[in-house]
């Protein structure tokens, strides 16, 4: 075995990583989490124009 | 429980300031960098414009590279992750004294830049021009970059990182990896210095680093600004977050082994260049998944494109988006590289990336940004924004219809042979032919650069009717339910 099989064997465990992570992301399980992670940019309200902390809607 | 996590968390504030800093700086240097790149574009029509050296072309285009790529996107990258990082994150910077430190460091290099580059000391790579000392700045402001954004995930109030982070963060990485490795160098004084590489291996660094200043710097970073701008100003979550992780992840996996493509028919080992070749075909998919979850975000709600400016910038410059990584795979092909290479079609299909995709999501992203730092509820002027959108778009258009008209001419008259074996024109009867499609050139860059214009004024009249929000509140810590 030279560093050519190390090589090739590299490239096909990193595609294999890469179908995991597939697999993950696309299973059932992380559905609720990712959601909750989608609304992390919009429900970050912004305060009104020239707003103080008093007019946060949380 | 809401109520009281409000008020605990009512002393908190983001930093705010940093952030306008950028924000400011990234317009001016905006019209600095496009400036210049109208000067050069009206140089290859009229050569004698400028009677000067330091002003030839020769020494302008690389001023001009880098003051669009680092100065007016980087300031841009700056201000929108320092932004983003905080929002999504739930808590202000990690150590903000380094930020103030990493502001007037970026503002130093673009200086110097500005000067050494007129001057004529270059280390002759492409997008990597500066000379040693520089280089070694832009290195610690770069770990300080690392060091105040991934602290700043690291006291995070929020079970799960934000997409768009991700995507900032591997773009810091990258840059960094690419940055160190590409200017290694022996110095001989303090302005010249020489490769660390030798021949091909220097030519194979060299590209590794300019494909991949694309990738990590021009596409994950500006990816992860469409991430948080395009949700944030259509009013609704990212199309499908799902797809948002294997897009990242596609992306990080092919982009780093693309770059031998700029090196096709050179003394480059041909398995280098086909591999290069693949991958760049790969990339097409993860490109175009993130192009359809950006403007699929807009599903159900087209109508707000009709009256809101600043989406139209988003979404446009994800069709540019779309349109230059559908481009750019089919220019990787050996047999089309063989047509387009060295001609103007690399130029105009670098310039439908960085005007179509990098700047306008960028000017999109900092109108936004603009008003909810200077405390206003939006632009002074939404019309202007709006002529702004438009000459934008048309500058865009012309200049890349203008090169691609130019560059298929270029390539297909240096290959023309009679029957003899002779070749039908000169090199020179190819510039003359050209001259036509660089005028309409600079007419495109006048019009993208008088936009830019109009975005100055626009926030010059904001700030001054504004005040430096230095007192939003940090939002309450999230928890997994």
């Amino acid at each position: 075995m030279d560093i050519n099989d190390l090589r090739s064997l590299f490239t096909v465990l990193v595609f294999g990583a890469f179908i995991g992570i597939v697999a993950w992301a696309y299973s059932s399980k992380r559905k609720q989490a990712f959601d909750e992670a989608a609304r992390l940019a919009v429900d970050d309200e912004e305060p009104a124009a020239g707003g103080g902390a008093g007019q946060q809607h949380n | 429980m809401r109520e009281v996590n409000t008020i605990m968390q009512s002393q908190a504030t983001y930093d705010y300031k940093v952030v306008r800093q950028f924000a400011v700086m990234t317009v001016i240097w905006g019209i600095v960098g496009m400036l210049v790149g109208v000067i050069i574009a009206a140089q290859l029509v009229w050569p004698d414009l400028l009677p000067f050296e330091w002003l030839s072309y020769g020494r302008l285009r690389p001023l001009h590279t880098n003051a669009v790529i680092f100065a007016f996107g980087g300031c841009a990258l700056f201000a929108t992750s320092f932004y983003v990082v905080q929002r999504t994150c739930h808590t202000s910077l990690f150590l903000p004294g380094l930020a103030t430190f990493i502001f007037w460091g970026w503002q130093i290099v673009i200086v110097l830049a500005a000067i050494t580059l007129p001057l004529g000391f270059t280390q002759g790579k492409e997008y990597a021009e500066l000379e040693w000392p520089i280089d070694i700045l832009i290195t610690l402001i770069w770990v300080a970059y690392a060091v105040v954004f991934f602290g700043t995930i690291g006291i995070r109030k929020t079970p799960h990182i934000y997409v768009a982070n991700w995507f900032y963060g591997a773009f810091i990485i990258a840059v960094a990896l690419l940055h160190i490795f590409n200017s290694a160098a022996i110095p001989v004084t303090l302005t010249k210095s020489y490769s660390a590489y030798a021949g091909v291996q220097d030519a194979m660094i060299q590209w590794w680093y300019g494909h991949n200043a694309v990738g990590f710097f021009l596409t994950a970073a500006f990816l992860g600004m469409m991430y948080y701008f395009v949700p944030k100003q259509a009013e609704r979550p990212i199309y499908s977050y799902r797809l948002s992780v294997v897009h990242f992840w596609a992306l990080v996996f092919t982009y780093m082994w693309a770059g031998p493509h700029h090196l096709h028919y050179t003394a480059l080992p041909d398995w280098t260049q086909s591999i290069g070749m693949v991958f760049s075909l790969i990339l097409l998919a993860p490109s175009w998944g993130g192009m359809i979850n950006g403007i699929m975000t807009l599903s159900g709600a087209w109508h707000k494109l009709r009256d809101d400016p600043i989406l139209k910038f988003m979404i446009v410059s994800l069709s540019f988006y779309g349109m230059s990584t559908f481009e750019g795979p089919m220019m990787s092909i050996k047999t089309v590289n063989a047509l387009s290479h060295y001609t103007d079609w690399t130029v105009g299909h670098v310039h439908s990336g960085a005007l179509g995709w990098v700047a306008m999501i960028s000017i999109g992203s900092i109108y936004y940004l603009i008003p909810r730092l200077f405390g206003k509820s939006e632009m002074f002027s939404v019309k202007l924004i709006n002529v702004h959108f438009w000459l934008a778009t048309l500058g865009t258009v012309l200049y890349i219809a203008a090169l691609w008209i130019s560059g298929v001419m270029q390539g297909l008259m240096w290959r023309a042979t009679n029957a003899d074996g002779t070749l039908t024109y000169s090199f020179v009867e190819s510039v003359k032919a050209s001259y036509p499609f660089w005028t309409i050139r600079v007419g495109g860059g006048v019009l993208f650069l008088t936009g830019m214009l109009l975005m100055a004024y626009n926030m010059y009249k904001t700030i001054a009717s504004g005040r430096a929000v230095d007192d939003a509140p940090v939002l309450a810590p999230a928890h997994a339910h």
